[in-house]
Formats: C-alpha cells, structure tokens, sequence
C-alpha cells in the first residue's frame, strides 16, 4: 500500500532552539481513522497544522500523493490545502453566515472571488451540499445562520464544510473536546463512516484515549515533541500511557 | 498603635495640589479673558436683541433654502459613500491582524492625515484647490470620512475572530474569498452601524462647509447673517435641525435593520 501521507524528518520550532516537534515521521495510508494522543502543550496541535501550512515547518517534508508540500509556493500551496479538509475544536464556523454558506465555503478555492461573492456556486456543488447535510442529520438546517446551532450541529456543519472539498486527507483537530461525551461518539463515527465510504485517511488530535481507541485503527502517542508510541489500539498499555502522560495516579 | 498608622482615609497631597493650581488656574483664565458678570449682561441685551429680530421666521425664500438644503443632503450623501468605498479597502490594508507591517503602517498614516484636520479647513483647501461650489464640500468631508470611517472599520477588522478566518484559509479559497467569506460577515452589521452615524455626521458637517465656500445651505446661512436677515437665519437653523432629527431617527432605524 502506498501511503497517502508522509511526514519525513518533521521538526518546529516557534523559538530557535526550542523544538515543539522533534523529527516527525510518519506514513499514512488511504483509510481510517489515526488518533494522535499526547499531554496538552506537546505539538499535537502543531503536527496537525504542519500537514496544511496553518503554521510553517521548519524542517522535514511532508508528502500528499507523493509531493512535498513544505517546497510549494503561496499560490500552490492555496491549490493543495483544496484537497485537505480540516475540523476544529471550536467547530470554526463562520457564525453570520448560514449553514448553507458555510458548508459551501469548502468550494470557494474552486471559484473567483467575484463569482463567490454574488453566490454563484455550481449547481452541483448545492446539490451535493444539500445531500451531505442529509447525511449528517441536519436536512432542514441549510438556511439557519450558524450562531443558531448547537456544538454538534455545528461540528457535523464543520464536517461538511471540510467533506464539501472532497478531501484526500482529513485533519480534525480535537474535534470532540468541546462536545459532550454522546454527541462526540456521534461525531467520530460520522467521520469514520466518511472515511470509510469514500477513502480518505483522517488524523484526529485527541484527548479522551477511550474514544481514540473505541475508533482508531491506529494511535500515535506523542510526549515532548516526539512520537513515542505508534501502533494498534490493542496494542496501547498502561505502561505506554505512563510513557505518553507522565505518572500513573491518573489512570484510577 | 497610634491612630496616624491607622489612618483610613489617607489624605492624597498630589492630588490636593493638583486640585489647587486647577483652581488658580481657573482665576487668572477668567481675569485675563474679561470674563465679568458685567458684561456678561451686556452681553445678554444685545442676545434679547437678536433673538426678538430671529422670530417671526421668514418663509419668502424657500426656493433658496429648498436648494441650499438639497444641495447639503447630497453633499453629506455623496460624501459618505465616497468615503465608504475608500474606506473599504485602506481599512483591510491598514488591519494588524491581516496584513504586514509595510502595509499597515502607510495605510494608517493616509487616516491619520485625514484625521488631522477639522472638516471646515479641508474644505477651505478645497476650495482653493478646485474652487467655490458642491465638488469642494463633497471632497472635504469624504477626506473626514476616510478618517473616521477607516479607523473605526479597521478597528473592528481587528476584532474579529481569526478562527474563522482559519478554517476558510484552509479550504485553500483565494485571499479575497477569505475575506468575503470570513472577514466581511463579522464586520458587515458594525460597518453598516458606522456608516449610519458617519452620515449623521455628514448631514451636519455638510451644513457649516459652505461657510467657507464649498457648497450647501451654509453660504446662504452665512449670507443671510451677513445681510441682518435673521428672520431667514432662523428658518434655515430650524431647517437645520430637523434634518438632523430625521437623520438620526433614520440611523437608528438602520442600525436596527442590521443588527
């Protein structure tokens, strides 16, 4: 299996000489869901913004599809960050906006910045809008204005935003730890459900390590700035938890 | 203890002094001004007198007025909307959260440089420039208006929320479409608030711009005080400030519609 995603010899550093992540490598493949787990402050967050440039490696490389997306220039990197879809913690919605415009903002690298602003979508593109909000349990919803929703309304809103890109690769930053424990269950099997259905790897930022392994073929533990775990959820002991957070008392 | 250690009030000689000069301050300005109640009566005989020679109003020239007072309202009109469009883009320039540094800096500077002057002295520049009439008021005040509207847009663009911004950054749209989709959406109802009160503002700013020459009902009010026509001078002020009324009832109305 060739792997979607590559992350070679991945370092950052927001102060020179204070690496967040330390020499990063990772491969994903086509499907499935990988949880990274790891204490707060550890560059989870910062791994996940790496893979699309919402902050600026610096080292390593980071290969979609076989490109490396750390050399592409402004304009092409605009062109890439199309095919890689990503869910926030804050769901990250435009709250003035309707339902209907945010989902559709997933296009608007697709279209000028003219034809975006006089609405003019493809109808396709509205079509499939309409069938994605179906699916994740918000028909009726598509004229409501953002600010109007719940959390997980509004995450499975971000979902289709993020699913509208038709994406290659699907970043959730810890799309749950804003949700109660029943709807981020729902939220993490809607987003192995798509992942599943149309093929796409997706790297979830998580804190609730029952949750990454109830839905995650694979964990990456992460602990000062590097991977210290990687494997299947079988796989994770108490020991590696100890390893990845530190202690054990918490674990009771 | 002694009582002094445990003062609950303590006395602030600071601001005791300070209180003092403001105080001798006070009695040198009113000595040196003529500032008397003398002639503070005076005064107030002459006022009885141009006050009695203000009523009845005169209603023979409402040609003139109805023209002045046109002539003012689209001034105050044309005004705010030029400085609108300007504003627009200078203020996204101008906005720290968004742009460089390089970029910020100049765009601040043209509304500081707007900013510096009263309306009245850029239209008597104006005039000097592109002579008597309309176009020199119209210029003045959408040269106040990029001042003032183009801080207060840039101030709210500061505001907004960058998580937004983020999430449509990466969906990959162009800088525009991000700025149409995320930016503009959390500024438009506070924009639409500051172009209401820019324009109130422009309503009666439009109205002293002709004093100096630059078009609407300010040349013929000066005229009139010129000539002893205060019965006219006092229809125009009560024209005056029932435009004013309706603008600000209007502003109210349009902040409420874009809530």
């Amino acid at each position: 299996m060739t792997a979607t995603l590559s992350i070679k010899h991945l370092s950052k550093s927001y102060v020179a000489g204070k690496p967040v992540l330390r020499d990063i490598n990772l491969d994903f493949g086509n499907t499935g869901i990988t949880a990274v787990i790891g204490p707060s402050g550890t560059g989870k967050s910062t791994l996940i913004r790496c893979i699309n440039r919402l902050v600026e490696p610096t080292a390593g490389e980071i290969l979609l599809e076989g490109r490396d997306l750390t050399k592409l220039s402004r304009g092409e990197l605009r062109l890439a960050r199309r095919s890689i879809g990503m869910v926030f913690q804050e769901y990250n919605l435009v709250e003035r906006l309707t339902v209907m415009e945010n989902v559709l903002s997933g296009r608007l690298g697709y279209m000028s910045p003219f034809d975006a602003w006089l609405r003019r979508f493809p109808a396709e593109d509205i079509e499939r809008a309409y069938s994605l909000l179906d699916t994740v349990g918000l028909a009726g919803f598509a004229q409501q204005r953002a600010d109007a929703l719940s959390g997980g309304q509004r995450q499975r809103v971000g979902i289709s935003r993020a699913m509208m890109q038709q994406p290659k690769l699907l970043l959730a930053d810890e799309p749950t730890s804003s949700l109660d424990p029943k709807t981020s269950v729902e939220i993490m099997s809607l987003m192995r459900d798509l992942s599943d259905r149309h093929g796409f790897p997706v790297i979830v930022n998580i804190h609730n390590v029952g949750l990454a392994k109830r839905f995650a073929q694979r964990i990456v533990g992460m602990a000062g700035g590097s991977v210290v775990f990687d494997g299947p959820p079988d796989a994770i002991t108490d020991e590696h938890l100890a390893t990845i957070y530190g202690g054990e008392d918490w674990m009771e | 203890m002694s009582a002094a250690a445990r003062q609950a009030f303590p006395v602030n000689w600071w601001a005791r002094a300070g209180w003092l000069i403001f105080a001798a301050y006070v009695f040198y300005a009113v000595s040196h001004l003529d500032f008397t109640f003398e002639r503070f009566l005076i005064g107030l005989e002459h006022g009885a007198k141009f006050i009695s020679r203000l009523f009845p109003p005169n209603t023979e020239r409402m040609a003139l007025l109805i023209k002045g007072m046109t002539e003012s309202l689209q001034i105050a009109v044309l005004a705010s909307l030029f400085g609108v469009i300007i504003s627009l883009p200078l203020s996204l320039m101008a906005a720290r959260n968004l742009m460089p540094v390089w970029l910020t800096w100049p765009s601040r500077m043209i509304m500081v440089l707007c900013r510096s002057f009263h309306p009245v002295i850029v239209a008597i520049i104006f005039v000097k420039a592109v002579g008597f009439g309309a176009l020199a008021g119209i210029l003045a005040l959408t040269v106040a208006s990029v001042g003032f509207v183009g801080k207060l847009f840039t101030e709210a663009i500061e505001e907004i929320s960058l998580k937004q911004v983020e999430a449509v950054r990466a969906t990959g749209a162009p800088f525009m479409s991000v700025v149409l989709y995320a930016v503009l959406p959390q500024v438009f109802s506070r924009f639409m608030g500051f172009v209401a009160y820019e324009t109130d503002a422009n309503v009666r700013n439009s109205t002293m711009v002709g004093i100096v020459g630059a078009g609407g009902i300010g040349g013929t009010l000066f005229a009139a005080f010129q000539r002893f026509d205060y019965d006219f001078v006092c229809t125009i002020v009560l024209t005056i400030i029932a435009l004013i009324m309706i603008g600000e009832v209007l502003t109210v109305r349009i902040k409420r519609i874009f809530a």
